[in-house]
């Protein structure tokens, strides 16, 4: 009995050292990219939301929550990730509908151009921020890149192990708290770099949204089916990568055929009121602060005249949790175009944050 | 199934877990469910070749030792009425009926493996020395897991059968588990019948002091794989893999972490299937003894893959030197050649053969066959050199003290290496090349013009490496002086040790290089 003791407490002390080792090397996703952060602060919320937005860099940098809020009173919250592919998008559905169920779901379109597993760089921006499920599990098994191995997800050590010689501070500073580097999902930047243009779109040799990707638009509209929640798709209003006008039809076609409203905001650039010479932060990829916040302004209009969504603001439950958020998020932005004034350049946000 | 993959530990668990559920006296089935499960998993076609090996050894060894014992019960009955020449004669007799067995045993398996194993060399040697227009095309052959390991053990059974030094084994289904038992099909031990067969159809009982010694020799294994070997392996390629960028300096720090990988992949593999084997209350043959405290070649190839070596003396060397040719060669050339020349005949011929086929076994390429007759070289030039050395040493009396015992470990390590490179390079002509830069080509300043962090592994990965091989080297002092280490620790305090196993799993864990990143190699020995 007391050998067996003994070797239970080793065992125990081993499992325990691992798992804070595991803590430690997993990377923190708090400076510089911070991308990695997004999918995991989403269950730091506390109240629910009316509109939930999945999808890729096209609506956490493109709309901003707090303004949605701020001007229509619709309580937001962007489940974005980098380079998040469809599937993802389905699994972070189902994942958030074990949470709450919204009124609104919005899908981002354009990761349909993709039909198969990707990166594994992206995946795990994605994958490891979510909680544990059989959501997370369907996810992982659904993304994973012929390298890579579903036992390196369910113990992360595995994984990076080999980041033992790259700590920084930030991995013993957040070792066990985080801080929140999103505004309910949306990724703030205050910098302007104007857009100077873009290639032309290469011809494709098949121009059909692929099967596995459709597969998953098909299982997310019959899960907001069977939850009552309406879902509508969106082109955000950026015009590269190449958004093709057959899959614009296909997207139209589909819409049509599901009782789905979709929207192409890329025609609606002008009316919405965008200045891609001011609005965007990296030469049109993405909208700044200030172009987000136009865009908000129009798509929260569009879902007041086309949706049935609750105005929150006078709602005590949700104005006080708001007013924190709305509070923060100047913050920032005061933050932002401080540096922007002061030094030209944003010093301590994005890529700049890191230290060489 | 790699060792080092994720697969293969969950594999091992399971087996761990299914094999203490099971009675003591039915684990054996389990083991050879696992052991061929093991084999189907890397390919189901292996098992027709396994499938081949066991049938064959079953029958020929069935049908020899009942003739071993038709044999004895025969001159036991007919001890009295029967004279010495009439008993060499009836011995003689049943002699060649076996021999017509042992023939077939041989050539089946032999045959396997040599077709898999040689043929595609064969056709490539041809082609060496024809033109262009007249070349044979290469065929494509499967090459089963670790065919030179299995075969070698199951020839080592038919032998023993044979000879009368071993029994039949009279189940198929455990001789299936002799030839296919899963830890060490892939890089040895070559067991012996004999020794293996005890604990394997009768493995002692679970006891804690038996799973806590195999789980620490497990996790002792896994750290020199993968946190010295596997690391050392980018360096080593990357210098062996550009001959024309990497000479002279740059050979002889290949040659050292060659040293250094070679010897930590396959102790650390071998400590893997030992400590598998022990969890499980089998024991298994050792195959290293601190082969790098070797004072001399000779001593280095007695404490260097024991088994293989064992195995070459017992069915080539000697078989070979008391063939009755060999009698007839030994006479003759005594008698005319004189007895210095006489007496080492038969020695260097047998031996030349044992290094030939231990280079061949090694791969089918002539790199290792010239390294097997370099060692030949190298053990008769010591061997002649013996007297002088003798001589040397009853002059020098010092020669026992510690220093000179360093200066010979060191020359042995050197010489070792030296010949190992022939493992590296592409052809033999380039080997010698590169082995005779580094003594044209002394680029010193590979060591501090920061080139060494060119090779694949950084700063922070010559620290672990410095730190595992401290490490390593400690722990086989402490074992020169106390033998196992593990038993020293357990013996004294049984928490220190769980201890010791707990950090050293952790360490492999952190600072092992695998996983995305690492281009985690196969056991060196797999290829054999």
């Amino acid at each position: 009995m007391k050998r067996f003791l003994k070797i239970l407490l080793v065992v125990v002390l081993t499992f325990a050292a691992l798992n804070l080792l595991q803590r430690l090397l997993v990377p923190k996703y708090q400076t510089g990219i911070i991308e990695g952060s997004m999918i995991e602060e989403y269950y730091n919320e506390a109240e629910n939301h009316d509109v939930v937005m999945i999808g890729d860099c096209e609506l956490y940098e493109n709309i901003s929550p707090v303004t949605l809020y701020e001007e229509y009173g619709i309580t937001s919250y962007i489940r974005g990730s980098a380079q998040q592919l469809v599937w993802q998008s389905y699994y972070l559905l189902e994942d958030t509908l074990r949470y709450e169920t919204p009124k609104v779901v919005v899908f981002n379109v354009l990761s349909l151009k993709y039909d198969k597993p990707q990166s594994e760089a992206y995946n795990r921006m994605t994958l490891d921020g979510m909680e544990w499920s059989s959501a997370k599990v369907d996810a992982i098994k659904a993304s994973m890149t012929e390298d890579e191995k579903f036992v390196e997800y369910l113990f992360p050590i595995l994984r990076y192990h080999s980041r033992w010689s790259e700590l920084t501070s930030d991995d013993f500073k957040y070792l066990f708290e985080k801080d929140l580097v999103t505004h309910n999902g949306y990724y703030m930047r205050a910098d302007a770099k104007p857009c100077m243009g873009f290639p032309d779109p290469m011809p494709l040799a098949d121009y059909t949204l692929g099967e596995n990707a459709m597969k998953y638009l098909e299982k997310m509209t019959k899960l907001c089916k069977e939850k009552g929640i309406e879902l509508i798709l969106i082109k955000a209003p950026i015009e590269y990568p190449h958004w093709y006008d057959e899959w614009d039809v296909q997207m139209e076609e589909y819409a049509k055929e599901n009782g789905l409203k979709y929207i192409n905001f890329i025609p609606l650039q002008e009316e919405i009121g965008l200045d891609m010479t001011k609005d965007t932060y990296d030469a049109g990829l993405h909208l700044n602060v200030w172009g987000a916040e136009k865009f908000s302004i129009y798509f929260g209009k569009w879902l007041k005249e086309n949706t049935e969504l609750p105005d929150r603001r006078r709602d005590e439950k949700y104005s006080s949790v708001w007013e924190e958020k709305t509070k923060r998020y100047e913050k920032e932005k005061k933050q932002q175009t401080d540096e922007l004034e002061k030094y030209g350049k944003l010093v301590s946000f994005g890529a700049n944050a890191v230290k060489g | 199934m790699l060792f080092t993959s994720y697969e293969f530990i969950a594999f091992i668990a399971a087996v761990f877990l299914l094999y203490y559920a099971f009675p003591l006296k039915y684990r054996w089935t389990l083991l050879l469910v696992a052991s061929l499960g093991f084999y189907a998993i890397a390919d189901p076609r292996y098992l027709i070749f396994v499938g081949v090996t066991v049938v064959s050894a079953y029958f020929t060894c069935i049908k020899m030792d009942a003739m071993n014992l038709e044999q004895t019960s025969y001159l036991k009955e007919h001890k009295e009425e029967m004279s010495t020449a009439d008993k060499k004669k009836y011995k003689e007799t049943m002699k060649k009926k076996k021999r017509v067995f042992l023939l077939i045993g041989l050539l089946v398996n032999l045959g396997i493996l040599s077709v898999t194993k040689y043929t595609n060399f064969v056709i490539e040697s041809i082609n060496s020395v024809l033109s262009d227009a007249s070349r044979l095309s290469t065929v494509e052959l499967i090459i089963p897991m670790g065919i030179s390991f299995y075969t070698f053990q199951t020839v080592s059974y038919v032998i023993d059968v044979y000879r009368g030094t071993e029994r039949a084994e009279k189940n198929i289904f455990k001789l299936s588990l002799f030839v296919t038992f899963f830890p060490q099909m892939v890089q040895g031990p070559i067991s012996r019948f004999g020794q293996l067969s005890k604990t394997l159809y009768n493995p002692e009982p679970l006891n804690s002091k038996m799973i806590s010694m195999g789980i620490g020799r497990i996790a002792w294994g896994y750290f020199k794989k993968v946190v010295i070997a596997d690391r050392l392996i980018t360096a080593v390629t990357e210098l062996v893999s550009k001959p024309e960028s990497y000479t002279g300096t740059y050979v002889f720090i290949a040659m050292l972490f060659y040293a250094f990988e070679l010897y930590c992949d396959f102790t650390g593999g071998i400590d893997i299937t030992i400590g598998i084997a022990n969890t499980m209350g089998i024991k298994v043959a050792e195959n290293f003894n601190l082969p790098y405290f070797s004072k001399n070649i000779k001593e280095y190839w007695n404490r260097w893959h024991i088994t293989m070596g064992t195995w070459f003396t017992d069915y080539i060397f000697y078989p070979i030197s008391v063939c009755s040719p060999m009698l007839k060669l030994s006479k003759w050339s005594r008698a005319h050649l004189g007895s210095f020349i006489g007496k080492r005949v038969t020695v260097y011929l047998s031996s030349l053969a044992v290094w030939f086929t231990t280079g061949l076994w090694h791969g089918a390429a002539w790199n290792f066959i010239v390294w097997g007759l370099m060692n030949f070289v190298v053990i008769m030039i010591s061997q002649e050199l013996e007297p002088l050395y003798t001589k040397f040493h009853k002059k020098c009396p010092w020669y026992k003290k510690a220093p000179y015992t360093v200066f010979q470990i060191i020359r042995t390590i050197l010489l070792m290496s030296a010949i190992r490179m022939f493992d590296c390079y592409r052809n033999v002509p380039l080997t010698f090349k590169m082995i005779g830069t580094m003594f044209t080509e002394f680029n010193l300043g590979a060591f501090t013009d920061g080139s060494l962090l060119g090779l694949g592994i950084s700063g922070a990965d010559y620290i672990i490496l410095l730190a595992g091989l401290f490490v390593v080297l400690g722990v086989s002092l402490i074992k020169v002086r106390v033998g196992s280490v593990r038993a020293f620790i357990y013996e004294r305090s049984e928490m220190l040790y769980y201890t010791a196993v707990a950090v050293l799993t952790i360490v492999t864990f952190v600072f092992g290089a695998y996983g995305v990143g690492y281009d985690s190699s196969q056991f060196i020995y797999n290829q054999f």
